[in-house]
């Protein structure tokens, strides 16, 4: 029999010479065919489209990773995972599986980690909103309290009375680090002498126990200079309280805040050749708190929460195409079948996309739009694809850190998580949302049940 | 729609249309569409002959073979 050839979409492009692609290079030709073994078209066809997929392998690696680049540089550290980052049960028990503690910023999240086994000495509870209820809980159970405000340290002095337990508590300190946007709505400010205050409220009253002190200066921070000089001000701190009231303090916590290399929208270049590596933010910080004067039997602990920069890169949506269309000034168009209502990292980054099958090698510039009735539904607003058709499949990438936590229902449905293990094998770990679930928690009063 | 006469196609896909000196360049399926479109096959003809050679419906060769002639008129390549 005769074989055919293969059919791809007739495409035209200008050649628009003298005029270089913004990177000079050419976009992802690749094609992608499967994560960690996995068949991707296998997956979506078994889970469903769209689809979050986790690589276990990439989680460990990157976690076994930071924690030597930071072991090495430095005695004492202890990671704790940012349960918000990705809170799903699956992924945080790796984490916890390789010796990462919890960082939580709410109840929810802390009942979470509970339950995934985490021993309560071992939660670290931010965040601006911890109700009494929290606060009385935490206390008893020798969780680390990071106080965040004035109002919050008084009431632990009452609970700390009223229960007659001495709660475990660091307060978090913000500070100019020389970077924009500043974070100064969370904990006290070190500049203005807030921050000194809240210790010395606490040391005087003596009800609480001050164990260590917290800073979280920011997210997807590319300067690790920053790191640098909150770590020296974190310092100063510690040391002053040695020096005034002969206390050590157990851990100096530097938050998270590394970036992921993503590419920021607008950024000239892409984030996988001007994001700081690891190392390069850890030695900002170790070297800062080793050359700070601590005495050598009373270097206080390191402790990290870092997120985004562990996770994104392990994160991946699957997706459809859905249909092509011109728009009015002859762009070509392209519905795939996850929104920003999932990917809502959309908004921030120029995510990397690239295609299952294999395509030809003649792109176009495309926009690549979500499946919602909304005109905010853009994934990427100009990316160069092959020719796509109905029914290829897609790849987005980094989009590990924060899309499952803020993903919203709406309009359609969560798509599923997978997560594929370290020997390929892939394992559901979050279902599809479907009606039921959806209306499970509506309550049609009976007068407007027109059944 | 009528191509524009004095266009030349490459076989590797390149396209120049001299009237005003823009170049363009076109996949392996593009080029097949553009010839025929010079040979001033109708659109019937030209769906009928794409789909026998390649491995495709015939819905999908109409659906891009409007599409490509309507990117031809936008780049004044056809009028
Ligand atoms: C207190 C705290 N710690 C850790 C993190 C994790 O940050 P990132 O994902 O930027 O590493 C956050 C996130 O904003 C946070 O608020």
């Amino acid at each position: 029999m005769e074989t055919k050839k293969t059919y791809e979409r007739p495409l035209i492009k200008p050649l628009n010479t003298g005029l270089m692609n913004k990177f000079g290079t050419r976009t992802d030709y690749a094609t992608f065919p499967d994560i960690d073994g996995a068949p991707v078209a296998d997956l979506l066809e078994k889970y469903g489209s769209p689809l979050f997929v986790y690589s276990e392998n990439t989680i460990r690696k990157n976690f076994v990773d930071a924690k030597r680049t930071f072991e090495t540089r430095y005695p004492k550290v202890q990671f704790a995972w940012s349960y918000k980052t990705c809170y799903l049960n699956a992924v945080c028990n790796i984490y916890h599986s390789e010796g990462s503690w919890g960082e939580v910023v709410s109840r929810f999240e802390y009942d979470k980690a509970i339950q995934n086994g985490v021993k309560p000495a071992n939660i670290i509870f931010n965040g601006p909103h911890k109700s009494d209820d929290d606060l009385r809980m935490a206390s008893k159970n020798g969780s680390l309290i990071h106080i965040d405000h004035f109002d919050e340290l008084y009431k632990l002095h009452e609970i700390a009375s009223e229960l007659n337990i001495k709660p475990r508590v660091a307060i978090r300190v913000n500070m100019d680090v020389g970077i924009y946007p500043k974070w100064d709505r969370f904990g006290f400010n070190y500049e203005n002498g807030q921050a000194w205050e809240a210790i010395n409220k606490i040391i005087a009253n003596g009800k609480l126990e001050l164990v260590g002190l917290h800073t979280h200066i920011g997210t997807y921070i590319m300067v690790t200079s920053a790191y640098a000089l909150a770590a020296k001000k974190m310092a100063d701190l510690a040391l002053s309280i040695k020096r005034q009231f002969n206390k050590t303090i157990t851990y100096i916590d530097m938050g998270g805040g590394f970036a992921s290399k993503n590419t920021l929208k607008g950024a000239y270049y892409p984030g996988t050749d001007t994001i700081p590596d690891i190392s390069e933010y850890a030695e900002a910080i170790t070297s800062t708190l080793l050359n700070a004067g601590f005495p050598h039997d009373e270097l206080p602990y390191l402790y990290m929460e870092t997120g985004r920069a562990l996770i994104d890169n392990a994160g991946f949506m699957a997706g459809t195409v859905i249909a092509n269309k011109r728009l009015s000034d002859g762009r070509s168009a392209t519905i795939v079948d996850f929104g920003v209502n999932t990917l809502f990292t959309s908004f921030w980054y120029d995510h990397r996309v690239t295609h299952v099958e294999e395509l030809g090698v003649h792109t176009e510039d495309t926009v690549l739009y979500g499946p919602l009735c909304m005109n905010i539904d853009v994934i990427r607003e100009n990316i160069a694809l092959p020719a796509l058709r109905p029914g290829n499949h897609l790849v987005v990438h980094y989009v590990g850190a924060y899309n499952v936590t803020q993903s919203m229902q709406f309009i359609s449905f969560r798509p599923a998580v997978v997560l594929i293990d370290t020997n390929g094998k892939p394992h559901l770990i979050r279902q599809q949302e479907n009606l039921d679930i959806v209306q499970s928690h509506e309550v049609l009063p009976d007068y407007l049940n027109n059944k | 729609m009528v191509l524009k006469k004095n266009i030349a196609v490459s076989d590797n896909g390149f396209l120049f249309n001299p009237t005003t000196g823009d170049s363009y360049s076109l996949n392996a399926t593009g080029i097949e569409f553009l010839k025929l479109l010079q040979k001033g096959k109708q659109n019937d003809e030209i769906i009928a002959e794409i789909s026998a050679e390649f491995e495709i419906d015939t819905i999908t060769v109409e659906k891009d073979l409007n599409d490509f002639k309507s990117t031809l008129v936008r780049l004044k390549l056809a009028e």
